[in-house]
């Protein structure tokens, strides 16, 4: 991560809740984030753990009726929480660029391709009809696609998923938006569609420019694109760092086991580690103490902090809980010392 | 595209005459025939097996059947016992009245059932949303015809606000003064047979609504800046209307076929009224002939349901 | 003799068009595949979507009518109908799906669920019935008051774990599972990966196992195949698909997949880069003027691989 570039987000203590039961429930719990030009910043969690909530508080999409976002969210001096709608809209789509798992969903069934992407241009340009339609070539042929004037003709479902996810893709960078969220923007696509997306996000964004939060489960996917990484588990951080800090030297017990429970290891007959218990829901979640904590059992109280907080290990890599210090799987021969653990891990299996 | 058409258009022949024998044949299991009604004591046996003689009604059936069938295909249906006229000219009088009570009662379902749709489907839960589905619940479970008989009562009879029978006014006179008589007698039926036809759109446009406003691609041009009231006309009513776009050839056609209970109860001389007269008449003439036009017609406003839908939905092609 | 053994199948759908609708051509969803399955092993195919894998699967089960070829079961042909039903085939040969919510029936209790193919083939009173029920959701780590419960009440993993306990309530031979774990997160995915070993150890069952993921058959998976464009373009033991790849399109889903190694990328991007190169520019040199998938060519014992003949020739002195 280069820091010396400009500053693009700075989340602060974000708390987004969903209200169940007339009682609101914090799915995105106390939030710190970075964004900066020229950064990719790939938020790794399973589901449940937050990270489309807090995208989705990012652009602020949530139904206010059921959603309450708390902290700030500070873009260019604006604060993008509690923003007004119209103020937002501009933002939208302008300033933030977002881009959808499912491309076929994703897409109105009723549009033309052209029209869904000048749309945005419609509301954020003062190019007139003629303008927009040039410009909406020119977004196909930079995402990659064969025949920009055949397909901004063409509805979604003429399109093979792959070249949807393209279209997704110039819709979200039509006004050339300083951010891009991806929300897994490859779960949907074949390995080999999948590496030509991942490499057309990183060409436009040498292109322009842009700050990518990259949404994903997928720890391989981080491992090839992000600069910088954030594990979130239960609606918090437990670790945050550089890819090469996060991959290279996993801390928290919930990136080793993650990464311990990749089916990536050559040894056949071995059993893949499997995180006792399961990821608890928004009502049943835990609120004090470490959240991940049941899931590792065998770790003695005494080893979590009582309110555990982010801890910097070293510049930049941040690890919640003091846990981490004397955490061993069990099935090891000894325990491991702080740290020394990482290097048995998969991500070294290669 | 056109070759479907054609090719669907050749294929409702055979559909036509299988219908058209089922229906000869059912005509002809009917007991009594259409002289039935006509015979009366003074009547002698001679005289009656004469008649059936000239009508052709002692000759084998599938002779019969020929016979109908050509004469069907040079528009001619035979003539109407009852009403002592050729079938076609009582059709062509009756299904230009019904046209007439079928486009008004149309438009204003469309009318009433777009605007309540959207407004129970946009304010999902809230006091108008219960208001308009109790109103569908209201439609849909108390038949029909209790309302047009509360109608008649009240509108007819007790306040003498609208005519409680017949299409148009003996007295009326010149094609202005004609035009309003005819209105005058559709109101009332048109007005409750689109009160008691809503349903049906209401809940597809509320329920498309509800289910659009949860759909990916809403999220897509949100994120894109686009205002609120743009998305909504845009993305979530236009793909919401699809299913009620879906029926429309079937209305088209439809708005021939006539309302048996409406103009029953209002006696107004529609399609409707003619269909359950002539069977009640046994006049099989009419009857069959009117069967085999309300086949047809369902066969062409399925197919013209498929063109429109092919049109208004790029994902249904019919080639 | 092989526990199930495919010989040539052929999957074709029609095309109809013009004015008579009549056939005018045909998608070859699956076009002269061959292996073979032994008891006890797990055998993968991958491929992409539309590779046809997912239609080979359903064809294996029954769900999906066979245009020609054979499928072999213990030495017996049960490609057509008739043949399964009086075998009681699908006693034996049972499938899991990927998605586990769209493929158990949300009326239904999960009793009902996995008793379902209980009572298909089997005559049980209700009390052994629900004994063995139990059993079932024991085998798969789940309490037994699941069973009066409904499938939305269950996680996705959980719900696979159903389905594996459906899967396996007839004692089955051989267990199609298609993508069983791809809507799975990870640790979730370790488990029922976990289960469906555990479960192939202590009742001897073979495992046809289709997948996109590389990562998770490899894992999994002894011997597999490579399907593209409803051919195999490439069979071998793992060591061999994963080792030593001959055909262009195996290189290529190697190299597509994401390593977790950050310190290797831009070497792995470079070669995925050049293999991808190699692809686009040498079409004719894998695929036939048709652009179909050459017919396979054994180049050692294990290895198979869709070349031209020459090709293979050279291979073959290469490796001696």
């Amino acid at each position: 991560m280069d820091t010396s570039d400009e500053l693009l987000l700075d989340i602060q203590h974000l708390h987004t809740a969903f209200r169940v039961h007339d009682e609101f429930f914090d799915a995105v719990d106390d939030v710190s984030l970075t964004l900066h030009k020229n950064e990719i910043l790939a938020l790794v969690g399973e589901s449940g753990s937050g990270k489309s909530t807090l995208a989705t508080s990012i652009i602020g999409l949530h139904n206010p009726r059921n959603t309450r976002v708390t902290g700030d969210i500070m873009y260019n001096e604006l604060n993008l929480v509690g923003l007004n709608e119209a103020l937002f809209n501009r933002i939208r789509g302008n300033d933030i660029g977002m881009i959808f798992q499912d491309p076929l969903a994703a897409l109105n069934p009723l549009m033309r391709i052209g029209e869904q992407i000048a749309e945005s241009l419609v509301y954020h340009t003062k190019l007139n009809e003629s303008e927009r339609n040039a410009r909406v070539l020119e977004l196909l042929d930079q995402v990659g696609i064969p025949d920009p004037a055949l397909t901004a003709h063409q509805y979604p479902h003429e399109l093979s998923g792959g070249m949807r996810q393209r279209v997704i893709i110039a819709i979200a960078i039509a006004c050339k938006p300083p951010i891009i969220i991806a929300d897994e923007p490859t779960t949907a696509l074949d390995v080999t569609i999948q590496a030509q997306i991942l490499d057309l996000l990183e060409d436009i964004q040498k292109e322009i420019g842009s700050g990518i939060l990259l949404i994903t489960h997928d720890l391989g996917v981080v491992a090839e694109t992000a600069d910088t990484v954030a594990v979130m588990y239960s609606g918090q951080i437990v670790e945050q760092g550089s890819v090469y800090q996060v991959f290279d030297n996993p801390l928290h017990p919930y990136t080793r086991s993650l990464l311990r429970s990749m089916p990536q290891a050559d040894q056949d007959d071995e059993e893949l580690h499997v995180i006792q218990g399961t990821v608890p829901s928004l009502v049943d979640m835990q609120r004090t103490g470490d959240r991940f904590a049941p899931r590792i059992p065998w770790m003695p109280a005494s080893s979590h902090e009582e309110n555990p907080v982010l801890h910097e290990v070293e510049p930049g890599h941040l690890v919640r809980c003091t846990c981490y210090k004397t955490f061993y799987f069990p099935d090891d021969k000894q325990p491991a010392a702080a740290g020394a653990g990482s290097s048995q891990n998969a991500s070294e299996g290669e | 595209m056109w070759k479907t058409i054609l090719r669907r258009v050749l294929l409702m022949i055979p559909q036509i005459i299988i219908l058209s024998l089922f229906v000869f044949i059912l005509a002809k299991m009917m007991p009594g025939d259409p002289f039935t009604g006509l015979i009366n004591p003074q009547t002698s046996a001679s005289q009656i097996a004469q008649i059936r003689q000239e009508a052709g009604l002692n000759d084998p059936w599938p002779v019969q059947y020929f016979r109908w069938v050509g004469n069907a295909l040079h528009g001619n249906f035979g003539l109407s016992y009852q009403f002592h006229k050729p079938v076609i000219d009582l059709i062509s009088e009756r299904a230009v009245n019904t046209l007439y009570l079928a486009v008004f009662s149309v438009i204003l379902t469309y009318l009433i059932s777009i605007p309540l749709g959207i407004w129970a489907g946009r304010y999902q839960g809230s006091l108008i949303d219960n208001s308009i589905q109790f109103y569908n619940f209201v439609s849909i479970s108390v038949p029909s015809f209790v309302w047009y008989l509360l109608a008649i009562a009240l509108f007819g009879f007790v306040w003498h606000i609208f005519p409680t029978s017949g299409s148009v006014s003996v007295q009326a006179s010149g094609f202005i003064g004609v035009t309003l008589s005819r209105l005058y007698h559709i109101i009332l039926p048109g007005v409750l047979i689109a009160l008691m036809s809503t349903a049906g759109n209401i809940q597809y446009l509320r329920s498309g609504i509800i289910d659009n406003q949860l759909e990916d691609y809403v999220r897509t041009a949100r994120s894109k800046g686009v205002p609120e009231r743009v998305v909504f006309n845009k993305h979530i009513l236009r793909n919401s209307l699809l299913p009620i776009a879906a029926f429309f050839g079937n209305v088209i056609t439809g708005l021939l076929g006539g309302s048996v209970f409406a103009e029953t109860i209002f006696s107004y001389p529609g399609m409707g009224k003619l269909f359950i007269d002539s069977v009640q008449a046994r006049d099989y003439s009419v009857m069959t002939a009117l069967i085999v036009m309300y086949g047809f017609l369902t066969l062409l406003g399925n197919l013209l349901s498929d063109i429109i839908m092919s049109i208004v939905d790029p994902r249904i092609r019919i080639d | 003799m092989s526990l199930i053994e495919i010989k040539d199948l052929n999957i074709h759908y029609p095309i109809r068009s013009g004015f008579f609708n009549r056939i005018t051509d045909y998608v070859y969803a699956v076009d002269g595949i061959n292996f073979d399955i032994e008891e006890g092993e797990t055998y993968g195919l991958i491929g992409e979507s539309g590779s046809g894998k997912s239609t080979t699967g359903k064809a294996i089960v029954g769900l999906e009518k066979v245009t020609s070829g054979q499928i072999m079961y213990n030495g017996e042909d049960v490609t057509n109908k008739h043949n399964r039903k009086q075998m009681k085939y699908n006693k034996d040969v049972q499938m899991i799906f990927q998605d586990s919510m769209s493929s158990l029936n949300p009326r239904k209790r999960i009793e009902d669920i996995i008793a379902e193919p209980i009572r298909n083939f089997e005559e049980m009173t209700d009390n052994e019935e629900r004994t063995r029920v139990k059993e079932l959701l024991d085998i798969v780590g789940m309490p037994s008051d699941a069973m009066y419960k409904y499938p939305h009440e269950f996680s996705g993993g959980q719900r696979q774990r159903i389905g594996v306990a459906r899967a396996v309530a007839t004692h089955p031979k051989l267990i199609i599972a298609d993508e069983p774990v791809s809507a799975l997160d990870l640790s979730v995915q370790a488990q029922v990966l976990n289960f469906m070993k555990h479960i192939q150890r202590e009742y001897n069952i073979s495992y046809l196992f289709i997948s996109h993921d590389l990562g998770v058959v490899k894992h999994m998976c002894r011997n597999l195949a490579i399907m593209h464009r409803g051919r195999l373009v490439e069979v071998g033991t793992r060591d061999d698909i994963y080792n030593h790849p001959q055909h262009i399109y195996t290189k290529r889903l190697l190299a597509a997949i994401p390593k977790v190694n950050p310190s290797g990328r831009e070497k792995d991007k470079a070669n995925r880069r050049a293999v991808e190169k190699e692809y686009q520019e040498h079409q004719s040199k894998w695929y036939d003027k048709d652009g179909k998938v050459f017919p396979l060519q054994q180049i050692s014992a294990t290895h198979s691989v869709a070349l031209p003949p020459d090709e293979v020739a050279e291979l073959k002195s290469e490796v001696g």
